[in-house]
């Protein structure tokens, strides 16, 4: 339980189905401020009220080792490499569903159930991942990295609901967070300036932003900061703009822009991808055609997916994709079962003039 | 199983004699204690005769005793005001690194309001070295203070030796004498304390209430400023059935003390016998001669406390540890991280059980055996690592 509306209702629902249901805090992260206020805490008095309103026992477990060391090591790991990152798929691999679920199956349960919008069915004898019946709320783009073990323990009990149904439910039982705000943006930044988080723990090297044709345009903070696609907070102008981030040089520590949204600088035809994970087993076609998404809440994509060796996929997309950015998750849908996914590591043919080093990119 | 409560370090279940005693008082006795008609007299006579029944007790006179919220009340009034009260003879104050919060954070704060503060270590059982306080003790020092029995392991400390040491000394000697009160026969007639405090709920009586002894001639600055009752020192209206509720508690260990010390060690003996007989690795934490009966600080190897407390309750076994951050996770516990130093396994893998009335030694051996399998579980399963 997080001490927020969805995870709140998960509970109620179960323990209303009969479940011997038991709430469990993550402590993940301290930002324990100079006046000793910290938002776990009033996340946790959260999770105090909403248990005894349903009469369940809680308790709160840390984590912030395991957290800093498989979760933020490698999200610092990656922009250090120029790429963005989602921490959120990696906490849910090495987290949620694993130190975590490895405490609760120590104290006796036999599920974990969290407030996720997905659904999971048993199929073949397997357990197989499906998209929530909220197709806008649909989370299993972050849930991509689970195993068959993972899943085959794990309960959402909110898959079937809209979210706007979570928060009636909330509301009809007075859950003191049914009405609480949902969280956005990564856990442990919060609501604050990410670039200013980020600069505690990297260093920022100021460098050149050039123009896919070379021009020198202006200097960049550090390329951390950047991301495939960002028009905003570029500070530069001038004429030919408006400019978007279209690739990094990070050995040379250049940020390469393209003037309009639809220059073919951000364009690709397909990419690589690696750590990849099938959630119900490896298909055994390692040709097949499907559909993909690259960032969350996005339309699904036709592609043509090819399975390589070493956990690879090169993806084909059926059509030119816009903005495809190294470190971020791509992951595989047959219709509504969520295959699995990887992390992208190659954006592949994007159209640039081939005399420019963009890090990770490489002819189809 | 019934669930099980190993947690009377932390609180007690009240006595229903001192139940008895605050419900009568609730019920029949009105008055506010500082009024002149007689129904403040007869409250006046309710917590008079209940300082007189504390002081005969600790060997003091009534006059020093000063009714308070509780224990942590009770050490920031010495601490705090002590500190105040003498910062013109020196601003150096010793204590220890196993103190309660109650004392613990209340140096640190005297550190921020320009005092210094010495933290003494203690050795592998908890004990402070006699020699090192004398090696810290300054010209300037205005204040040692000591906890009397540890809450946490139970270690406790030499404090007639360390009372006869600063009788010669300028310096207050304030103890936190909170979990020793009810199993260690305090006298300070015959030990020259200047300063104990202690709480009720720790031996039966309510919660919210407690007592500060202040020797004779012993000047404190207050804190708190209002009315002018017990004898200027403690101002607000005095709880009066919970008083009269105090008096009782304090009666009853005056009693009983060799009962409720026999009795906590039976208990203890039946838990180690049934972890004794199931094989499983432990070890104590604390001193093997100078401990409180009624605490038993227990090492499980391969464990992880979170977990293990979490199980046991689960299973309906109540015990503790250390103390919880606000967001309700257990942070490493401050007196074990003083015995066995920072990082050690004894501070991630250790459990506090304490026993008290209603602990029959059938009742605490079937605990016992609880907490024997629970720990097998958890170490089987973490010798496995994660398994996912």
């Amino acid at each position: 339980m997080s001490g927020g509306v969805d995870s709140s209702v998960a509970a109620l629902l179960l323990k209303q189905k009969g479940y011997d249901v038991v709430g469990i805090f993550m402590k993940n992260w301290d930002d324990t401020d100079e006046n000793g206020v910290c938002t776990a805490t009033e996340d946790f008095e959260d999770v105090v009220r909403v248990a005894n309103q349903i009469g369940i026992p809680y308790y709160a477990v840390n984590f912030e080792k395991q957290y800093w060391d498989r979760v933020f090591s490698y999200f610092l790991e990656e922009y250090r490499a120029g790429r963005t990152p989602n921490p959120d798929v990696v906490c849910n691999k090495e987290i949620k569903f694993k130190a975590f679920l490895d405490h609760a199956m120590s104290l006796g349960a036999d599920y974990v159930a969290t407030g996720h919008y997905a659904r999971t069915e048993l199929r073949d004898g397997k357990t197989w991942m499906i998209r929530a019946d909220d197709q806008n709320k649909d989370q299993t783009y972050f849930l991509n990295q689970l195993s068959q073990e993972q899943i085959s323990k794990v309960m959402f009990p909110l898959g079937d609901l809209e979210k706007p149904e979570v928060r009636e439910i909330a509301r009809d039982h007075h859950l003191a967070t049914a009405n609480k705000k949902d969280s956005t943006g990564i856990c442990f930044i919060g609501e604050r300036n990410f670039k200013e988080f980020l600069s505690h723990y990297l260093p920022a090297n100021r460098g050149e932003i050039r123009t896919v044709d070379g021009e020198m345009k202006g200097y960049h903070d550090g390329l951390m900061y950047y991301t495939n696609g960002q028009r905003q907070g570029l500070g530069i102008g001038g004429p030919g703009g408006p400019w978007f981030v279209c690739g990094k040089d990070v050995q040379h520590n250049i940020l390469y822009v393209a003037p309009g949204k639809d220059h073919p600088a951000l364009y690709s035809q397909g990419l690589i991808a690696e750590n990849v994970n099938w959630i119900s087993g490896e298909p055994e076609k390692k040709v097949f055609h499907c559909t993909a998404k690259f960032r969350y809440r996005q339309k699904d994509r036709p592609v043509t997916v090819h399975i390589l060796p070493g956990n690879r996929l090169e993806i084909v997309f059926d059509e030119l994709e816009w903005a495809i950015t190294p470190g971020q998750a791509v992951v595989l849908y047959d219709f509504d079962t969520c295959l699995g996914g990887g992390t992208i590591s190659t954006v592949l043919n994007q159209g640039t003039d081939a005399s420019i080093d963009f890090v990770d990119s490489a002819p189809i | 199983m019934d669930p099980i409560y190993l947690d009377h370090a932390a609180t007690t279940p009240i006595d229903p004699k001192v139940l008895e005693v605050m419900i009568q008082t609730y019920q029949e006795v009105i008055g506010n204690p500082s009024s002149i008609h007689s129904f403040g007299r007869q409250a006046r006579k309710v917590i008079d005769d209940a300082r007189h029944k504390i002081a005969k007790y600790i060997g003091a006179r009534s006059r020093d005793i000063v009714f308070t919220s509780g224990g942590t009340e009770g050490d920031n009034m010495a601490i705090i005001g002590a500190a105040m009260a003498h910062r013109k003879s020196g601003k150096h104050i010793i204590t220890t690194k196993i103190e309660h919060h109650g004392v613990f954070r209340t140096c640190e704060y005297l550190e921020k309001q320009g005092f210094e503060v010495d933290y003494l270590d203690v050795d592998r059982t908890g004990r402070i070295s006699l020699d090192d306080l004398k090696s810290k003790l300054r010209d300037d020092t205005i204040l040692v203070s000591i906890m009397y029995g540890n809450n946490e392991v139970g270690t406790i400390q030499p404090i007639r030796e360390i009372a006869h040491l600063l009788s010669e000394h300028q310096a207050l000697f304030h103890t936190d004498a909170v979990q020793a009160f009810g199993t260690v026969d305090m006298d300070v007639k015959d030990t020259p304390i200047d300063l104990l405090s202690m709480t009720g709920h720790k031996i039966g009586g309510p919660k919210g209430v407690g007592f500060l002894y202040i020797r004779d001639g012993v000047t404190l600055a207050s804190f708190t400023h209002g009315g002018d009752q017990e004898r200027k020192r403690r101002a607000g209206t005095q709880n009066v059935p919970a008083i009269a509720g105090l008096g009782k508690a304090v009666e009853q260990v005056a009693g009983h003390l060799s009962e409720r010390i026999s009795d906590c060690l039976l208990a203890r003996r039946s838990l180690l016998g049934a972890l004794d007989s199931s094989g499983i690795n432990y070890r104590i934490n604390g001193n093997p001669e100078h401990f409180l009966p009624q605490v038993l600080n227990l090492y499980f190897p391969g464990t992880n406390v979170e977990t293990l407390l979490t199980r046991l309750d689960l299973e309906g076994i109540a015990v503790s540890s250390g103390s919880a951050c606000t967001a309700g996770s257990i942070e490493p516990s401050h007196v074990l991280t003083a015995m066995f130093g920072p990082d050690a396994a004894e501070t991630r893998s250790s459990i506090r059980i304490s026993f008290g009335s209603g602990n029959t030694p059938e009742r605490v051996a079937q605990a016992g055996t609880v907490i024997a399998r629970c720990v097998h579980d958890l170490v089987e399963s973490g010798k496995a690592g994660e398994t996912l």
